[in-house]
């Protein structure tokens, strides 16, 4: 092999560090050449760049951030099953340190960033103007954008795995350790680039949604008729806003720590490291509400929808959402009590994050009072909310524990802290938008996901949920600290940690169920004829499943909360059917190409600042600018379809 | 005029807005909710930025005294240069409003020269920006040298380069200007380009205030 290879190879591909790694690359490559064989084969390629790359259908952005979400959860538990296994025994080099430590690094950022955040967009996406009655978010193009960047940044951060070296710092990524002097490699750059270009989508996110909410919503539809789950939308949508600028300054300070030299978080020339720590956690504990806030706003869906009743306590219900999204900006002290920072400054963040409990547990007992003498269907979203709400207690429980400042001496950084977010972070983020994904399935496809399968992914995963994350509450008491990669046997952890190992796999393999089970209902699953499957409140189920992509032939006129169950109640359901005279022609945004090339050039700069290639950064860049210059100067960006067709694709679907 | 009323992004109330002619009393920009909407979503996107700013703020407040035996605010910050520096860019402000107030009259002509005259103070205010920086990297004063000066420089350059941007904006908007005349979209972005340029604004007083007012005082 010729040496400029062989450095190559070694410096960007990693192959010196053995079989690991090149099967790895083997697969990504293997896969590469399988989804362009696929594609070619099945002259795919127009299709995929006209329906989906081009797309500014929010039906369609939101199942392209489903499908990522599904992808990154994937990833993010393969790195949880590697973790596990390594420390299933004692003594174990299954992995070594350095590797143990960029898995948990990536395990953690995938998961909240690249698998939390584009779950609820989905959600948001599919979701959000069905049930205000619109017929695309305020900013069409925008949310483009938003995608690809999401997209282009998560792309970065994996692709880290293969090129160059994952990151190792852990999520939170807090210098020194994160300083050039500490951590020369570029996976802590990768970091910082990937998390900041999708940062800026978020934030894109944000702003689109609030403005939607505000403005597009139908005649008749005022905020106190929304559906609860719009609610937990503009109260996310608010954090976002106010919380993402915190992570954006925090990502380019450390950034030009590493890249330009300065000296905000160094240990050297008047730096101050915690100054950090503050400003990723006045990002990072609202953080934790953006995803929160859209799985409350599901529950309340679907617990109104399976017991069959009106949600109870909708204006407390409403009320405890803008009360967490206010006081989520005012416990960001309780991630570092152990800072020092003095009695007077965790007193005030230890009584701000109790206080929390009190709207959270607002919300809990309305769940539970619209479910009391409910009419209540075991289906799957229902199990799920079922499922979480004593999770969530449990985990809402601990969580007032580590609220306690002198208490939480002792429990910092252990696995006692592991369990407990992990059990509020699944328990209410990822069984919330798994209930939200069954239960909107049907209106995105057109067919319901097999619920045999279902509840075999169901049992499996919540078993081993618990046989996972029980035993590590006990293990944080016996000392085990957290980002540890192996232990000797004398602690006497070993058993407990081979329980928890047992509860990852069998949550694996409720994944895997989840897996078989859309295949599986792809072909089998029960075609949803009525567009309205579960007996549904809210107008998204007055609409043919899958959506026409104009949504509402004609907008309706809202004169009730849960419109269409009144509708329903008081036989006038024809009311939302379109009539002929009504029907005008509709203006539609049209596709573009900009925001994927926009995002591929945000992807070029973020590649070259992580090398410092720095004529490949400006390329970059240039592109991001002439993307946007081109946006100035377009104006035909709209087009028109007329009556005849919205009459034929209505007639199609039955209902004209 | 059906086609607007059914447009796809219609925000509510779209049908008795677009009913209204010109003698309804709202400005041109406002008048059409797909531009009105536009306007919303830059008041949020500027509350973004305003947060971006309060962080950089933030860092400089804790970092400023950690001067690492380097230079200090005191010894470092030009008063007549900063002084130049915020009586341009206050005046900008004001010519740019000049420009809003010309729009909405229907004077293209006008507007166009004021936009320009806002571009050229703009102009002129990064040009003595520039040169103030370059004057302290050249006595030594750099980003690398102690953390207050990281921060001051993060934290007014990040100013700096907004402007920049904003000039070059606000170029594009003139030539659009220049090319349709004064229609519900061009409003909109002379509108949008004029509040982006009025935020500015007031982000340097308060830098003004915080950074060079109190680091020549304290």
């Amino acid at each position: 092999m010729p040496a400029g290879f062989q450095h190559f190879a070694d410096t960007y591909l990693m192959w010196n560090e053995g079989p690991l790694i090149w099967m790895s690359d083997a697969l990504i490559v293997l896969t590469s050449l399988g989804i362009v064989g696929a594609l070619t084969y099945f002259k795919r390629w127009k299709w995929l760049w006209r329906e989906w790359l081009t797309t500014v259908d929010h039906k369609k952005i939101g199942i392209m951030y489903l499908i990522a979400a599904l992808l990154m959860l994937f990833r993010g538990g393969v790195d949880a099953e590697l973790m596990r296994t390594q420390l299933a025994l004692p003594g174990v080099h299954f992995l070594d340190a350095e590797h143990y430590d960029q898995i948990f690094t990536t395990h953690g950022t995938i998961m909240i960033l690249f698998m939390a955040m584009p779950f609820i967009f989905a959600l948001f996406n599919i979701v959000v103007p069905l049930q205000i009655g619109a017929r695309d978010v305020a900013f069409p193009y925008l949310n483009a954008i938003s995608f690809w960047l999401f997209f282009f940044g998560a792309m970065l951060f994996n692709i880290s795995f293969v090129f160059g070296g994952s990151p190792d710092a852990g999520w939170t990524s807090y210098p020194p350790l994160t300083e050039l002097g500490f951590d020369k490699g570029p996976g802590e750059n990768f970091y910082l680039l990937g998390l900041q270009i999708s940062g800026i989508g978020s934030i894109a996110t944000g702003i689109n949604f609030l403005a939607t909410i505000l403005k597009m919503r139908a005649p008749g539809m005022t905020l106190m008729r929304m559906p609860l789950f719009t609610w937990s939308v503009l109260a996310a949508c608010v954090v976002i806003i106010f919380a993402f600028p915190a992570l954006t300054i925090a990502l380019a300070l450390l950034m030009l720590d590493r890249i330009v030299g300065t000296h905000f978080f160094t240990m050297l020339h008047g730096g101050n490291p915690m100054m950090f720590i503050n400003l990723f956690w006045i990002w990072g504990h609202p953080e934790v509400y953006i995803v929160i806030l859209p799985a409350f706003g599901v529950f309340s869906e679907v617990v109104a929808t399976f017991a069959r009743k009106r949600i109870f306590g909708y204006s407390s219900m409403v009320a405890a959402l803008m009360a967490i999204s206010i006081i989520s900006y005012f416990v960001w002290a309780h991630h570092f009590f152990t800072m020092g920072a003095g009695a007077d400054v965790n007193t005030f963040f230890a009584v701000a994050t109790m206080a929390v409990g009190i709207p959270t547990g607002v919300k809990v007992f309305n769940w539970l009072f619209t479910l009391f003498r409910g009419r209540i269907r075991m289906q799957l979203p229902m199990l799920w909310t079922l499922a979480f709400v004593p999770c969530f207690a449990i985990g809402g429980a601990t969580g007032v524990m580590l609220a306690v400042a002198p208490a939480d001496y002792q429990y910092h950084n252990s696995y006692f802290l592991i369990a407990h977010f992990h059990q509020v972070l699944i328990g209410g983020v990822v069984f919330g938008m798994l209930a939200g994904m069954y239960y909107w399935w049907p209106k995105m496809f057109g067919f319901k996901l097999d619920e045999r399968l279902g509840r075999w992914a169901f049992w499996f995963f919540n078993i081993g949920f618990y046989v996972c994350f029980m035993p590590q509450y006990a293990l944080g008491f016996m000392g085990m600290q957290r980002r540890m990669y192996t232990y000797p046997a004398d602690t006497g952890w070993g058993t407990l940690n081979f329980v928890s190992t047992i509860g990852a796999y069998l949550m694996g393999i409720g994944f895997l169920f989840i897996v078989l089970q859309v295949l599986y209902s792809i072909k089998y699953g029960e075609r949803d004829l009525t567009g309205d499957p579960w007996d549904g409140r809210t107008l998204e189920w007055s609409l043919p499943s899958p959506v026409p992509h104009y949504n509402f032939a004609v907008i309706p006129t809202v004169t009730d909360r849960d419109m269409w169950w009144v509708l329903k109640q008081e036989g006038r359901t024809e009311e939302l059917r379109p009539k002929p005279e009504e029907i005008q022609p509709i203006h539609m945004p049209k596709n573009s190409g900009r925001p994927f090339l926009m995002g591929f050039a945000f992807f070029v700069a973020g590649l070259g600042f992580v090398f410092n290639w720095h004529v490949l950064a400006a390329l970059g860049l240039l592109g991001v600018v002439a993307c946007m210059i081109a946006r100035s100067f377009e104006y035909d960006d709209e087009y028109q379809i007329p009556v005849e067709e919205i009459e034929y694709t209505e007639a199609a679907l039955g209902r004209l | 005029m059906a086609v607007a009323e059914h447009a796809a992004h219609a925000p509510a109330g779209a049908a008795h807005a677009h009913g209204a002619g010109p003698a309804d009393g709202r400005p041109l920009e406002y008048r059409d909710p797909h531009q009105s909407v536009k306007i919303l979503g830059f008041w949020l996107f500027l509350a973004t930025d305003m947060l971006l700013f309060a962080c950089l703020f933030a860092t400089y407040l804790v970092l400023r005294t950690h001067t690492d035996g380097g230079p200090t605010a005191r010894e470092l910050f030009d008063i007549p240069g900063f002084t130049a520096e915020t009586f341009i860019l206050l005046t900008s402000s004001f010519t740019g409003g000049l420009a809003t107030l010309c729009m909405r009259n229907g004077n293209k002509k006008w507007l166009m020269a004021w936009l320009a005259v806002t571009m050229l103070l703009g102009l002129s205010f990064v040009g003595l920006e520039a040169k103030e920086f370059a004057a302290d990297v050249a006595e030594g004063a750099n980003m690398q040298r102690s953390a207050f000066l990281s921060a001051f420089f993060t934290l007014v350059g990040t100013h700096g380069s907004h402007v920049s941007v904003g000039i070059v904006w606000m170029f594009l908007t003139l030539l659009q200007v220049a090319r349709r005349g004064i229609t519900e979209i061009t409003a909109r972005k002379v509108f949008i380009v004029n509040l982006y340029w009025h935020f500015l604004d007031v982000v340097w007083v308060f830098i003004f205030t915080v950074v060079y007012l109190s680091g020549v005082v304290m």
